[in-house]
């Protein structure tokens, strides 16, 4: 990650553990700023309040709005935010769906530090 | 012999550990977890597993009032309930609770009311173990981290013996 670019991310989970597990492993991996918010629409009324986020991981199940609808209203909206789905599913085609939502990326949970450092690797080509 | 006791303390942990791997209750996401806490969250994992418990005990009260009912037929909930009991037993590595989900959720895909019920049994069971083991592996933590405090005093006025020596008397 480029020195003296303060990367802002997100997390967007209805598990309490989740959030905990996810937002300390950004936090180990460099990104200091991170909120977290606890369905989709939460995340769409975020980036409508004019908030921004170089990063959002994005559950997929979730209450209200789940992360699919979440992630295609963000897309519409114009986000371009880098939106990583995070999903406990094992289905391929719910998998497949949510990545046709408009995700750059889906992993598997838990995340893992290499899933993590994959992730940042990739914001910071998109950033450059 | 507080120096002992840390270090007597700090095997009592690794041998349980040790032993939550060999039986394949834990996995290495557990150790991801113990990575995570520094002197910024130094209690990261008991925080987690804490609301795991918090967690995992409601999902299984929400499991039991589903199947005792005899006139049950509401799968779809119950996938959703294994579903999040999945996905947080990953989280911390709680390995043979998240097999035994597995195996939960292909009885409830099949619409298996016995089935379902056993692996209930199992998972009650599982958690109980697991919960216990955890308790433990807390407790010995705490003691050796209460052993490890009580050294610094003595070794405090050992140092502060050493400089009256070396002050100069007097007249």
């Amino acid at each position: 990650m480029e020195e003296g670019k303060r990367v802002c991310a997100l997390v967007v989970d209805d598990d309490r553990l989740s959030q905990r597990v996810h937002a300390a492993l950004l936090r180990k991996y460099g990104i200091l700023e991170t909120e977290v918010v606890e369905n989709g629409k939460e995340a769409v009324d975020l980036f409508k309040s004019g908030k921004t986020f170089d990063l959002v991981i994005m559950d997929l199940e979730m209450p209200v709005m789940d992360g699919s609808e979440a992630t295609r209203e963000l897309r519409e909206m114009g986000v371009t935010s880098m939106i990583v789905g995070v999903t406990a599913c094992e289905v391929e085609a719910e998998k497949a769906e949510f990545m046709r939502a408009g995700l750059d990326a889906c992993w598997d949970k838990p995340l893992s530090g290499s899933a993590i450092i994959a992730m940042l690797d990739e914001l910071a080509k998109k950033l450059l | 012999m507080l120096g002992l006791s840390v270090e007597r303390l700090r095997a009592d942990m690794n041998r349980l550990l040790a032993l939550l791997f060999h039986q394949g209750v834990l996995d290495e996401q557990f150790l991801q977890l113990q990575q995570l806490q520094d002197e910024s969250s130094p209690n990261f994992v008991s925080e987690v597993v804490n609301i795991y418990f918090h967690e995992s005990e409601k999902l299984l009260r929400n499991l039991r009032a589903l199947l005792v009912d005899k006139e049950f037929s509401d799968y779809k909930k119950m996938g959703t309930h294994l579903n999040q009991f999945m996905g947080s037993s990953s989280s911390i590595g709680a390995q043979r609770i998240r097999n035994v989900c597995v195996a939960f959720r292909a009885a409830s895909d099949q619409n298996n009311r016995p089935g379902c019920i056993r692996a209930l049994e199992l998972l009650e069971y599982e958690y109980c173990y697991l919960k216990n083991k955890l308790h433990e592996l807390f407790q010995i933590e705490q003691q050796r981290i209460l052993a490890a405090t009580v050294r610094y005093p003595m070794q405090q006025q050992h140092h502060q013996q050493q400089q009256q020596q070396q002050q100069p008397n007097n007249p």
